[in-house]
């Protein structure tokens, strides 16, 4: 089959890893007999719908739920009086969560338009649905704040004056968290410095819009205990926090994760759970919650806006003396993610270009807008816009080719990252040595299929006579793998009889592929086809432990348990096997499924298989291991944009792009491909036209797919994806990750791009023809 | 009020209120693979094959589909035999979560119906009213240029 623009560099031998093979879910996709979380409901489930605010920031002094009871088929109208007030976070962390508990499954406060108000339960949506609107609020309306920069100013509504929350930085000035790192003496290398360069940059509220909005189905099984079906990336997470709200036991709780529709983070969250397993608590029946698209935009956690401002001190010949960055993080109205968020910001882009000095400085900030948590790059992605786009503006104005300056810097194998032990998952952080590093092919490759019809930074107007322009820009980016400390992953490979095998992992499968490649890494273990690896994933009662899907640490963490797991299995099955033969264990080799006797009989893993159940010495042979994650290796990446600007209406197309990941070793390479380009589409909507905007009261305007432009397929050209295989000695088979990684570079190529076209910096996101075309006038074009 | 439709080659008598749309009794009476993902005509996740042609079936109202014949992606695939679309989709490995995928490779079997041997860009247009979030539509591009070789080269073979 033929890959266009794709090149996989050769690696080793394998004979599952590596390769091609469909996706062990696939078929059942294909067929339409994949089954969702609204699959399972049946049609005696009762619908919860949530009664949201209609103000920014408000008391509720009186609820009254008369009228909505008296519509038939209405069960049940909770408010904050009915339910147990336990402070909590939503976000899907480990546990005690690094951030602050200052959320309540329903409060006698709402903090922003579409906050929770009350829950009313009935038969069926429609009935739902009717009743949430007769439930009558009497509100004492709150004076409300949207700017971060005002929040924190004296005399600014306190968003958070509940005495019961804990872990919130500064209540009383808005601050949800604050962070400050520095490396080195920032001020005296600045001081050194030849010269020192400032810039400022805007992101903007974004949302992931998974094609399958949030939805759980709860009820009691047939021994009373809750049972969750969730759309969720964290099902022991949600075990937990479900458990711990809601005042009961773990033991009680189960929680089922079946094919989702999408996540990239949103879904790192408890959005429904809580109450849902509180319904079904309460009422002893099955209950399906569901958002609509609308509620999905504004009720979920959508990608923190930032103000990020970024200054280095450069010595005449290029060379970075010290790299600072100071960002304002909007939190929204609760401060789920508020600390890791911008945290990850800073440790992310920071470390890419070495420095004698470094500091970071942000602060999360409470607003009355809707809550921010973690989207794909989880604040990356922000930090690459204002420094890789603050690089291409220091070396323009240093009279420096982009590329050669930034390359003049790279962080390079075997340095030390600097900034890594500051800045941790909201603590201190692990140390991290690079190993491996394969931006130069990155940039090789990417640059190459992109770059290489103009070079970039030679600037590229389409001449005086056309109103369009043309220009290219890149943007480069290293990422990590995983939480190292928190990170903990479980798996068991259970033999059967026919030397087939049961894999068994509490990752969480988003779509990414991960229930695929790690049956592969099993399956190359074992030495049996992946057909013969039976997947089960993340099932609370079945499943070992694990994190959950976030941080792009699936394929490397869970993907150490399972290799783990899977070598405990071949070496019982080789003490069988040796029994069998009548030779010590050590002598035999296992190869291609077979374990070979130093006089050349051969042993199949299938008939070692069959003997362990009905030879002489019967035994199931199931082993479990797990993994602690203390290492973060970074996965590199570069992004080559071409774009064509119009300069009468401001509009930018994207007419080429490429990125290339250094991604440690692709265990299946057209996962790996389709994370890659995933990546871009996503991150040219975050470039162009993925905004969510809001009212001067705080009403989201843009809450349908109409109105928030997410890529359709005329919208994107061919993305180039390059898979640029480096060998990472801590990961299984070499894996670092690309989960997140390809989301860095993606904005600031286009923004780079669009100066080279035009000659126009555009600091602030996303590039709107609005934006681009008043840019456009302010500099006379 | 009563409607009959058919539904993947079998007659269905069913019973829908006055607003229910199309999606709804088709979820309801066992039909999965239909998505709901927006409710406003704009995901592309409920997309069916109404009489051939790929309709939204979010925004119809079930009645107005009394009398036709749909088609939804549970009947696509014959005695266990893959459609060439799905083959495709598979081989090629177009899903991500798969959300999209029933109405992707619904509306991509419309269009190689109409259009046998479309350019990539016709492909594009052709899937504009099916949104993914996941995969940047590369390889599910990739999948449909696929299964038209495929189906081109079968129509051959039995030629
Ligand atoms: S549900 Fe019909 S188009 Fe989205
Ligand atoms: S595969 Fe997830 S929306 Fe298309």
């Amino acid at each position: 089959m033929k890959h266009e623009g794709v090149t996989v560099m050769a690696g080793a031998d394998f004979r599952v890893v590596s390769k091609r093979l469909p996706k062990v879910d696939g078929r059942s996709i294909v067929l339409g007999e994949a089954r969702y979380t609204k699959d399972f409901a049946g049609e005696d489930a009762l619908f919860a719908k949530i009664v949201r605010s209609p103000h920014a920031h408000a008391r509720l002094k009186k609820i009254d739920r008369t009228e909505a009871l008296a519509v038939p088929g209405v069960e049940l109208v909770l408010t904050h009086e009915d339910v147990p007030r336990i402070p909590f976070t939503t976000a899907g962390q480990n546990y005690p969560e690094p951030s602050p508990y200052d959320t309540f499954m329903l409060d006698s406060k709402v903090r922003f338009v579409g906050d929770r108000v009350a829950v009313v339960v009935a038969r069926d949506r429609l009935t739902a649905e009717r009743a949430a609107r007769l439930v009558r609020v009497e509100y004492e309306i709150l004076p409300a704040v949207y700017d971060p920069e005002a929040a924190m100013r004296e005399g600014a509504p306190v968003i958070h004056d509940e005495p019961d929350a804990t872990g919130i930085h500064e209540a009383s000035r808005n601050i949800a968290a604050s962070i400050y790192a520095e490396v080195g003496d920032v001020d005296a290398e600045l001081g050194k410095a030849d010269f020192v360069f400032e810039h400022t940059y805007f992101s903007q509220y974004e949302q992931q819009v998974p094609m399958e909005p949030h939805v759980t189905y709860a009820y009691l099984d047939e021994s009373g205990r809750l049972v969750i079906i969730t759309a969720t990336q964290v099902p022991f997470h949600v075990r937990r926090i479900v458990a711990r709200v809601n005042d009961v036991p773990i033991s009680r709780v189960r929680v089922i994760k079946p094919r989702i529709g999408g996540a990239f983070g949103v879904k790192q969250e408890v959005i429904l759970e809580d109450l849902c397993g509180h319904i079904a608590l309460r009422t002893g029946k099955p209950v399906l919650m569901e958002l609509s698209r609308e509620e999905e935009f504004y009720g979920t956690r959508p990608r923190h806006p930032m103000k990020l401002t970024c200054r280095t001190g450069v010595m005449k010949d290029g060379t970075i003396t010290a790299n600072e960055m100071r960002v304002i993080a909007n939190t929204g109205s609760y401060g789920s993610h508020g600390l890791t968020v911008p945290s990850n910001t800073g440790s992310k882009s920071l470390p890419l270009y070495r420095a004698r000095a470094m500091r970071y400085v942000a602060e999360a900030v409470y607003t009355n807008l809707p809550v921010a948590g973690a989207f794909r790059g989880y604040g990356a992605p922000q930090g690459y816009f204002a420094m890789e786009c603050h690089m291409d503006e220091v070396a323009r104005e240093m009279g420096m080719d982009p590329l050669e300056f930034k390359r003049r810097n790279l962080v390079r194998a075997g340095d030390v990252d600097p900034i890594a032990v500051k800045l941790g998952e909201g603590k201190e952080g692990f140390e991290r040595e690079i190993r491996t590093c394969g931006i130069e092919e990155c940039i090789r490759l990417a640059g190459g299929a992109v770059g290489g019809k103009e070079p970039p930074g030679a600037g590229s107007g389409a001449g005086p006579f056309t109103r369009t322009r043309r220009g290219v820009g890149f943007a480069l980016c290293m990422h990590g793998t995983g939480i190292p400390g928190d990170d903990m992953a479980g798996a068991t490979v259970k033999v059967n009889e026919d030397g087939s095998f049961n894999l068994l992992i509490g990752a969480t499968d988003l779509g990414t592929g991960s229930d695929t490649i790690l049956g592969q890494m099993a399956a190359e273990v074992l030495g049996v086809s992946l057909d013969d690896v039976v997947v089960y994933s993340s099932d609370t009662d079945f499943t070992p432990f694990d994190v959950g899907a976030y941080a792009s640490s699936t394929t490397y963490v869970s993907g150490t348990a399972v290799v783990r797991a899977a070598e405990k299995v071949r070496e019982k099955l080789r003490l069988v096997a040796a029994d069998l033969a009548g030779v010590a264990a050590e002598s035999l080799v296992f190869e291609g499924g077979k374990f070979r006797t130093p006089d050349g009989r051969s042993l199949d893993i299938r008939d070692v298989a069959l003997k362990s159940f009905y030879g002489e010495s019967k035994q199931q042979i199931s082993e479990t291991a797990s993994f602690l994650n203390l290492d973060c290796p970074p996965p590199f990446g570069a992004c080559f944009a071409e774009v064509e600007v119009d300069l009468d209406t401001g509009m930018v197309r994207v007419t080429d792009i490429a990125s290339a990941v250094d991604v440690g070793r692709a265990i299946n390479p057209d996962l790996v491909e389709g994370q890659i380009v995933g990546s871009v589409a996503m991150g040219i909507g975050y470039a162009l036209t993925e905004e969510m905007l809001f009212s001067a009261e705080g009403r989201m305007l843009n809450a349908s797919l109409l109105d928030y432009k997410i890529a359709s397929s005329l919208d994107l050209p061919d993305i180039k994806a390059f898979i640029v295989e480096t060998v990472e000695p801590s990961g299984p088979f070499g894996v670092k990750s690309v989960g997140e990684v390809g989301m860095d570079p993606i904005a600031p190529a286009i923004a780079n791009a669009v100066f080279n076209a035009t000659g126009v910096r555009l600091r602030e996101l996303p590039m709107t023809p609005e934006r681009v075309l008043a840019a456009l006038r302010e500099a006379g074009l | 009020m009563r409607i009959r439709i058919t539904v993947n080659g079998r007659d269905l008598d069913v019973e829908a209120s006055a607003g229910e749309t199309l999606v709804e009794v088709l979820r309801r009476l066992g039909f999965k693979s239909v998505k709901d993902g927006c409710y406003t005509g704009t995901c592309g996740g409920c997309t069916v094959l109404l009489d051939g042609r790929p309709v939204a079936s979010c925004i119809m109202l079930a009645a107005q589909a009394d009398g036709s014949s749909i088609t939804t992606l549970e009947g696509l695939a014959r005695d266990g035999r893959l459609h060439p679309v799905q083959e495709a989709f598979l081989e090629v490995n177009a899903p991500q979560c798969g959300f999209c995928s029933p109405g992707m490779i619904l509306t991509a079997v419309a269009l190689l119906r109409r259009n046998p041997d479309p350019t990539r860009e016709e492909i594009r247009e052709a899937l504009a009213g099916n949104t993914c979030r996941c995969s940047g539509y590369v390889k599910i591009v990739e999948a449909v240029s696929l299964a038209a070789e495929k189906m081109r080269g079968r129509a051959g073979d039995e030629a």
